[in-house]
């Protein structure tokens, strides 16, 4: 029957979140912006909170019920926290998920009990390209097949913590189809490269790689022979994604809203106008319906439906919907919306990122 | 617990009405779009029965329930009334609105007999819907000249006769509705809001049911509009139209209670039929979706949804949007109705939903037009009409700018004072 409220898991899992983005991420995170460097003890805190055990079945080691519903949710307040601090918190989930949803029992059994840690993994993903025409279904890093091995040749960029990873999951084009490979650290060939210079997300590490005939055995390739259905990883990937987006808008406009209240102009709140008024409601709805877009296509993942064709349209709208509710936000602000000082500016550069983040992310 | 599921029985009556849109609706949409003032007979004919035997469950239901009767069966769990109405609203506007405006049955009338009538009233009242073989029209008369948005202005007045215990209505009501079915072409009745006291604002209004054939009520012939042209819309214009005291909504006679909902009263029955109007809006944007899909695929266009944003075409990306735009008006619309089911408030919810779905169909049919070119322009085919039948989503129940600011108000706590 159709419901929209929250379970009783969800919403404690929901309201410590709310804690950790209030009293944790959201008082580091502007330094941690300004200073590329976020305190290891906030990450820490994000870790312990187990959302990846409570996500992997007990055969496993987790000790969860895997749903993509109760993720999104959890996505949607840490990124209302900050961002860069929640891909931070959450960069194995981009080896993590992957394994649960596509890898062969082998694979599994060998990965998942590293999540089950009480310390992070480290262990990454690298999926975009640092070019133009990036198309995460028509990759231009290749994987050829040489006996038993495999041959990868390629760029990436935007690889979180790839400088401390002891495994990078490279996705490749192997004959026109996007597969993914576990290659270890310190591989001949592989080189982490200087760190992305970002327009926003500057607290994230994040790294190009070269990857130059790197060769890694075939049973390195996550799902085996059969290789994956990619659509199936990028769906989860944006379906994070746009959770996560909706967290970044939320905080622009909830931070509006206040702001707008307090705000005084010509003896009265700003917020008294309708041209300041109008706007925040149309930024509620923005936000509230791109909400129920996530949580349609998280549920019907759940429920093992093709999502492909509903989170193409929920990512075309939430990639304008996270820029233009934040380009409102820092509107309604004026001034001080450009001023370092106030978070609306790093929400809106935050904002432009999710056109091109695929991969960043992962539940 | 987060869950997209409608019911099955619903399902089986979206397929069952999906039938009656293809086959009695669809059909007669030109015809009637060109012959403005027919009326839809097919259609009320065909639907009379299904609405008839649906308010009689309903109805008797209440009653025994209010008379304590069934009490051990008490049921549980949400109500599912508004979701199958906005299912259905949904998919008989996907196959032509104006037709299902015409829908038999209380309406809007109806909702505010629910929202405020007593029980004696309520059966009273909305017994003509659940009985008879001719339909029976409900409608409700809120609009004047000069009172649109700001109803709380209005000037039709309603004076108590102490000697015969009748209240006298005059004044005139545009934009109604359904008027002349309720009044004029069947035993049916409207809810007229009027003033006991010009100086009171809001607290003086108050809601009339008149009953069809009142001497002192003529009826309009029909408005000539933009679109949904098999609509009927009247004006009423009351001369000392005379009504029963008790016809007052909320009046008790054996509680001996006056009308004590007024204007509020008024105000509630929009939380139910804003989401029904966002439902219709999302019916007309699904039907021009599909068919601009079908007609460009004719042409070998279609989307290819696994192509990144940077490669797609610009018609390619013109659909994606009006797609978009579509679910999240319809998303909106199970938002706005999912707190009605659990018994909860839905004053925001049902403001954005109605904001947002009237301007989203909106552009998407008009977009539709210009996708289809010189074929999207002509009366051949349906898209035009639906690009007119659309605006009246932007307007009705509330125009958008209305709904935005309560909106407005209600995110940022604010009264009418606070923000006009």
């Amino acid at each position: 029957m159709l419901n929209f409220q929250l379970d009783e898991e969800q919403q404690m899992l929901t309201d410590a979140i709310k804690r950790l983005a209030s009293e944790r991420m959201r008082k580091v995170f502007r330094d941690a912006e300004e200073e590329e460097k976020i305190p290891q003890a906030v990450i820490d805190a994000g870790w312990e909170m187990g959302l990846l055990p409570t996500a992997v079945p007990e055969e496993f080691g987790g000790f969860g019920e895997y749903s993509v519903v109760t993720q999104a949710l959890a996505v949607e307040e840490l990124a209302f926290g900050d961002l860069a601090i929640t891909a931070n918190i959450l960069y194995p989930n981009n080896v993590a998920i992957p394994v649960m949803v596509a890898g062969t029992d082998a694979q599994k059994e060998a990965h998942l009990p590293l999540f089950m840690e009480p310390k992070q993994p480290n262990v990454t993903a690298a999926l975009t390209e640092p070019h133009i025409q990036y198309d995460p279904r028509g990759l231009k890093t290749t994987a050829v097949l040489d006996g038993d091995h495999y041959v990868i040749n390629g760029s990436k960029s935007v690889v979180p913590l790839a400088e401390t990873a002891e495994t990078i999951l490279v996705y490749a084009n192997e004959e026109g189809k996007t597969q993914a490979f576990f290659v270890p650290a310190g591989t001949e060939g592989l080189t982490v490269g200087d760190k992305d210079k970002l327009m926003g997300l500057r607290a994230l590490p994040t790294n190009q790689i070269k990857l130059e005939n790197v060769r890694i055995p075939a049973e390195n390739k996550l799902g085996g022979d059969a290789g994956i259905d990619f659509n199936l990883i990028l769906n989860h990937s944006r379906i994070a994604l746009g959770a996560a987006a909706v967290g970044v808008a939320r905080a622009g406009y909830e931070y509006a809203v206040e702001y707008a209240k307090q705000r005084i102009q010509f003896d009265e709140p700003i917020a008294h106008r309708q041209s300041i008024a109008f706007m925040l409601a149309e930024m509620s709805m923005d936000v509230d319906g791109a909400r129920m877009l996530v949580w349609e296509a998280a549920w019907k993942m759940d429920n093992g439906e093709d999502v492909t064709q509903d989170v193409a349209i929920m990512k075309h709208f939430i990639d304008d919907m996270v820029m233009r509710v934040s380009d409102q936000a820092l509107q309604v602000l004026g001034g001080y919306g450009y001023i370092r000082e106030y978070p609306v500016e790093l929400w809106f550069r935050n904002a432009r990122g999710f056109a091109t983040f695929d991969g960043l992310l992962m539940i | 617990m987060i869950d997209f599921t409608i019911p099955e029985k619903i399902e089986n009556q979206v397929k069952m009405t999906e039938m009656v849109a293809k086959q009695v609706m669809r059909p007669k949409s030109r015809y009637l779009d060109e012959h403005e003032h027919e009326r839809p007979d097919d259609f009320i004919n065909m639907m009379w029965p299904v609405v008839r035997e649906q308010n009689k469950a309903t109805l008797d239901r209440a009653i025994a329930r209010a008379n304590g009767e069934g009490g051990t069966k008490v049921k549980t769990g949400p109500s599912t009334t508004i979701l199958r109405l906005i299912m259905l609203v949904e998919m008989m506007s996907w196959g032509d609105t104006g037709q299902y405006l015409c829908i038999p049955g209380g309406g809007l009338g109806g909702f505010a007999v629910e929202a405020a009538g007593t029980p004696e009233q309520k059966e009273k009242f909305m017994r003509r819907f659940a009985e008879g073989d001719a339909p029976s029209f409900g409608a409700m008369a809120i609009t004047e000249p000069d009172a649109g948005s700001d109803n709380s202005s209005m000037r039709t007045t309603s004076v108590l006769d102490e000697e015969t215990n009748e209240w006298i209505l005059n004044g005139e009501k545009i934009f109604i509705t359904n008027g002349s079915l309720s009044l004029k072409e069947s035993d049916g009745f409207c809810v007229v809001w009027a003033t006991v006291d010009p100086n009171a604002g809001r607290k003086g209004i108050k809601s009339f049911v008149v009953e069809a054939d009142t001497p002192g009520v003529d009826v309009s012939p029909g408005m000539d509009k933009l679109g949904i042209r098999t609509s009927d819309t009247v004006v009423l214009s009351f001369s000392d139209a005379r009504i029963p005291y008790e016809n007052m909504l909320g009046y008790s006679k054996v509680e001996k209670k006056k009308a004590d909902k007024g204007f509020k009263g008024a105000m509630a029955t929009f939380d139910a039929s804003r989401p029904a109007v966002a439902a219709s809006a999302v019916g007309i944007a699904r039907a021009a979706l599909e068919m601009t899909k079908e007609l460009l695929a004719e042409e070998g266009i279609e989307v290819d949804y696994t192509k990144p944003k940077h490669q797609l075409t610009a018609v390619e990306r013109d659909i994606m949007e009006m797609e978009a735009q579509y679910k999240m008006a319809w998303l909106l619309t199970l938002r706005a109705v999912e707190p009605m089911m659990y018994g909860k408030g839905n004053r925001l919810e049902a403001s954005q939903n109605k904001a947002y779905a009237g301007t989203a169909v909106t552009k998407i049919t008009q977009k539709a037009v210009e996708l289809l070119g010189p074929l999207g322009y002509t009366r051949d085919i349906l898209i035009e009409k639906f690009m007119r039948d659309a605006k009246i989503n932007d307007i009705y129940e509330g125009t958008r700018q209305i709904n935005l600011l309560i909106v407005a108000r209600s995110i940022l706590g604010y009264s009418r004072r606070e923000l006009k």
